[in-house]
């Protein structure tokens, strides 16, 4: 498989504020994302996980090395082909779903049949025809997320980043979430990375976990999971699926230690 | 909509309740100094059809709509040019609301001063007193726009002009259109105020000149105008900032 | 924070600066605006020579009689109001609209029935002031937790400990931000009214000293009045926001 994504001696500093110090916040990481591939970072908190998602994204220049995607390096310009899913309430309150949706097509050269069409589709594609016409506000948490989802896949994507898309949401709709991105994962032919806090989530969702360490962040592990490509939530029923959490565990405890040990920042 | 319903029906009780208030005190204190309900509305009635009360009536009128696109266009343009700036609006914010708090009408003199008697005075005073609630409302709408909403638009690469029209602005309108609402009403109560302290027009001068004649049917149907007019149109506009709120 | 008042007191000397030079240079004539630094003179000589000593005393006096008046009944309404469910919501778009309605056009009216005295001034700053008080003292019992008023019931407290040691309390800075409206508008009513139509007073002397195209004593009181709002205000804000912080409420 080729490379979609490629880091090479990425490091993150932010420069100190007012009453701080300047923060190292991220690298050296080096990483190879494979095109089509579900990839999953998990990481102990503030160990610049979604640091990390920025910077693929192209919404953060990296103090060291290149980021490339593929195959071209991504300076401060956000590239063409990449959407990203945030874990906050992202929509328009002031729109309906489905002017929340075809938002996403904004900046997309595509006539107004071919648009409409586009927007259907995306709605269809995450269950919301029915309340096309509601506003955010009239939704629940979950729904809301997927309107958020539906407006990254209009422009059809082929780099997926969600940074934790599903941590406002709770475990069982997290679950079936968890369902409908591999649904979409293998509909779209994406590229898809998520981040998670949640290592069950990982475990079952990815082809690739990469375990960071805790500040300053870098890939202490890869983990494999060989899954097959057409799966769902109850490969949480498989003993491999234990043996995989148990590593990621093992490697994240004394990660996650020296993190709660640190005095807030 | 039982809930629009509800509304209504106490705004209703309300009106009834102080009419009430209002028959009762006349009963009270008598011709000599108040005016009961009904005779308020019959000389109202008979005063607006008066060239002199057009007149007047104009005069306000137009004072105040000059004051009004001043606050409310330097208001917006202060609170966007602050609210941008993370310093300048930290700094800004508590001397305007210092400014907020000082009784407006000490200014006054220093306006005289400067504009002389007549309408410019009268306009500049109205004008002070709606730019400050514009201006901060408008910060504090532009501060709070969710960073989520900015970090969606660049990430769908909007550039700025872009950014602005179809997200900073219609996620501000609901507090900017609070500002409004607010800057509106005391805009209006500049206006009227200025001329009561020192015109020779307008419905605050006809209030003030109604004392030294006396003429308590002037008195209170001015008064009695000046409050319908208000409370109405920001019962207007409430109803409006209450739909933009609830989305 | 000390960056931000660095940059407030820049503003602010900047601004001092700006007017002392178009007032030197002529820009703005003598008889508009005497020059920062003159009106500072005039306001030590104006201070120094007690002449208007009576005059301030008794608009401060009213200010203070009207904003004690409209603070205690504002609070004294409000909390009883907030059991009252049904009279709330009558008196809602009262509320709604209040400061909307130019309370100063019932001067007149006062004038007409309480005659000429104090007491029209002092009413019309009450007035201003009780529906800020009572709105906002309402605001903040609305926002008591459920919880603590369910810990008090735990702990067995009578409705009075309940009122003085949970919801009072929480309300704390509520009733600091209704102090500092109930004083502002008891300014802005007594100083305004005697403006208007007085004969005595702050407010009156200034539209006396305008009327005689006295500067000299003119524009000192009106710093006087500024300066005194603007201190109030500042010390109960800051009063409050040390609250604030003190629960992390920013």
């Amino acid at each position: 498989m080729q490379a979609h994504v490629t880091l090479g001696g990425v490091t993150k500093r932010f420069p100190a504020r007012a009453n701080g110090h300047a923060v190292h916040a991220l690298g050296p990481v080096d990483l190879t994302i494979r095109k089509g591939e579900f990839f999953a970072i998990v990481g102990p908190s503030g160990c610049g996980k979604s640091t990390l998602l920025d910077l693929i994204a192209g919404l953060l220049p990296a103090s060291d090395g290149r980021v490339e995607f593929e195959g071209k390096p991504i300076g401060s310009q956000i590239p063409d082909g990449i959407g990203v899913v945030f874990q906050e309430d992202a929509c328009f309150p002031w729109l309906t779903v489905r002017d929340n949706v075809r938002f996403g097509l904004r900046t997309a050269s595509v006539d107004d049949a071919q648009r409409e069409r586009r927007v259907d589709e995306a709605i269809a594609m995450m269950g919301l025809s029915e309340f096309a016409g509601a506003y955010p506000a009239q939704l629940s948490g979950g729904m809301r997320q997927r309107v958020c989802i539906a407006r990254t896949l209009v422009a059809q994507p082929r780099l997926i980043l969600l940074d934790e898309p599903f941590g406002a949401l709770d475990q069982q709709t997290r679950l079936l979430m968890g369902d409908e991105v591999l649904r979409l994962w293998r509909e779209t032919g994406a590229t898809v990375f998520l981040i998670t806090h949640a290592l069950d989530e990982a475990a079952m969702l990815a082809d690739r976990i990469g375990v960071m360490s805790a500040r300053p962040g870098t890939i202490i592990d890869l983990v494999e999971t060989d899954w097959p490509r057409e799966r769902d939530s109850r490969i949480v029923e498989r003993t491999e699926f234990g043996a995989i959490t148990s590593r990621l565990w093992k490697r994240l405890r004394d990660e996650s230690l020296k993190t709660m040990s640190r005095a807030p920042t | 909509m039982t809930g629009e319903m509800h509304r209504w029906r106490n705004a209703a009780v309300l009106v009834v309740g102080l009419c009430l208030l209002w028959q009762t005190a006349y009963w009270i204190v008598g011709d000599v100094a108040l005016r009961s309900p009904w005779q308020t509305l019959r000389f109202t009635a008979k005063l607006v059809q008066t060239d002199l009360f057009r007149e007047h009536v104009t005069n306000t009128l137009y004072a105040f709509a000059i004051a009004l696109v001043i606050a409310i266009g330097l208001g917006l343009a202060i609170g966007f040019a602050l609210g941008l700036h993370r310093l300048a609006a930290e700094a800004a914010e508590p001397m305007l609301v210092a400014l907020y708090s000082i009784p407006k009408i000490t200014l006054y003199p220093i306006l005289l001063l400067a504009f002389g008697l007549g309408m410019s005075a009268k306009v500049a005073f109205g004008a002070i007193h709606g730019i400050i609630p514009v201006a901060l409302f408008t910060l504090g709408a532009v501060r709070g726009i969710k960073p989520i909403l900015v970090k969606t638009g660049r990430v769908l690469k909007l550039d700025s002009r872009e950014m602005v029209r179809s997200i900073l602005f219609p996620a501000a309108v609901p507090e900017i259109f609070t500002g409004v609402r607010v800057g509106f009403s005391l805009t209006l109560i500049g206006t009227v105020l200025g001329e009561m302290f020192a015109a020779q027009h307008g419905l605050g001068y006809l209030l003030m000149n109604a004392i030294s004649l006396y003429n308590i049917d002037v008195i209170m149907s001015v008064t009695f105008l000046l409050v319908v007019f208000a409370a109405g149109v920001n019962a207007v506009l409430l109803a409006v900032d209450r739909r933009l709120h609830f989305r | 924070m000390r960056k931000v008042t660095l940059v407030q007191i820049s503003i602010v000397a900047a601004l001092v600066l700006v007017l002392e030079l178009l007032c030197d240079t002529g820009v703005i004539d003598k008889i508009t605006m005497p020059p920062p630094h003159r009106i500072v003179v005039d306001f030590a000589k104006l201070m120094v020579s007690g002449k208007l000593w009576p005059e301030i005393g008794k608009s401060m006096g009213n200010v203070l009689i009207a904003f004690v008046i409209a603070y205690v009944l504002g609070i004294a309404a409000g909390t009883t109001l907030h059991g009252y469910k049904a009279v709330r919501d009558t008196l809602d778009p009262l509320f709604a609209t209040y400061y909307a309605i130019p309370v100063f056009a019932f001067y007149p009216l006062f004038i007409v029935m309480f005659g000429l005295g104090d007491g029209p001034q002092v009413l019309i700053g009450i007035l201003l002031g009780v529906v800020a008080v009572i709105v906002t003292i309402l605001n903040g019992l609305d926002r008591v937790p459920p919880v603590l008023r369910k810990t008090a019931r735990i702990a067995r407290l009578t409705p009075l400990a309940t009122a003085l040691r949970v919801t009072l309390p929480f309300c704390a800075p509520y009733l600091l931000g209704a102090a500092k409206l109930a004083l502002a508008y008891a300014f802005i009513g007594v100083i305004g009214s005697e403006f208007i139509m007085a004969k005595n007073g702050m407010g009156y002397e200034i539209g006396y000293a305008y009327t005689n195209f006295d500067n000299a004593t003119m524009y000192p009181l009106i710093l006087l009045i500024l300066l005194f709002s603007i201190v109030m205000n500042g010390l109960l804000t800051h009063w409050e926001k040390v609250l604030l912080e003190r629960r992390g409420i920013q």
